[in-house]
């Protein structure tokens, strides 16, 4: 599944969307930044509630094809400069973090 | 090949700031057109040992060296030193303070992660002198 398609299905706010095209194939959902760098795997859409600009780094670092900001929660500007910048999907959603994981488990079955 | 050569300085003090180093290294190891897999863990490597050189350090220098063979990631500050590196190494020891953990920081995968993602992880340190990381990553052929 894609990042498009992905965004559709879960009606996610796409804060920015350079790459729709890029493959979806897991999910993990985590805060702290280091411990997802270390259990993320590549082309996982990645939930989380941290917002700052480190967020963009970690994705690109960790190859996911996604960052979900859950819980309705909204990107600090620097963090959507630097997606931009960096060429980093980034969406939202308004439900919980487990919600969304359940949803994405179900849509990735 | 021959062997490049790459130089990155890191700057101290500001966390929001740190990556900057290992995007540029990201995108100059995409160029040379190495396996993916190769890129990710060295990319992983060089942002861990930045944030390190950020939080302890007031920041460093990063060199990277690639050959055929393998990435050679050398990452030195002249911060506080380790006290005690085998602590350091287990997955949930930090000293980063507040501000650092309010970012998502702080979490004691620094080093552990390092190791993970690469072949050879090798630490020299002097208390009041500083830290020299060293991570190896081999190019499968």
């Amino acid at each position: 599944m894609t990042v498009q398609e992905l965004t559709h299905a879960l009606s996610l706010n796409p804060f920015h969307l350079s790459a729709p095209a890029a493959e979806v194939t897991g999910g993990y959902a985590g805060d702290l930044l280091s411990w997802v760098m270390g259990r993320a795997r590549e082309g996982n859409a990645w939930l989380t509630i941290m917002s700052n600009q480190n967020v963009a780094a970690v994705a690109l670092m960790a190859g996911t094809a996604c960052v979900i900001l859950t819980e309705g929660v909204e990107p600090d500007p620097a963090l959507l400069q630097r997606a931009r910048e960096k060429g980093v999907n980034l969406l939202g959603a308004t439900e919980s973090t487990f919600a969304v994981a359940a949803a994405l488990s179900r849509l990735l079955k | 090949m021959e062997t490049i050569k790459l130089v990155y300085p890191v700057e101290g003090g500001d966390l929001i700031e740190a990556g900057e180093a290992s995007s540029q290294m990201k995108l100059t190891l995409k160029k040379l057109g190495l396996p993916q897999d190769v890129i990710r863990r060295a990319s992983i490597c060089m942002y861990e040992g930045e944030i390190n050189m950020v939080i302890h350090a007031d920041g460093g220098e990063a060199t990277v060296e690639v050959d055929m063979d393998q990435i050679v990631i050398r990452m030195t500050d002249h911060g506080p030193g380790i006290p005690d590196v085998e602590q350091a190494m287990k997955e949930g020891f930090s000293t980063a303070g507040p501000a650092a953990r309010e970012l998502g920081f702080g979490a004691g995968m620094g080093l552990p992660n390092m190791k993970r993602y690469s072949d050879e992880l090798h630490v020299e340190t002097q208390l009041g002198k500083g830290t020299t990381v060293t991570v190896r990553i081999r190019i499968p052929q």
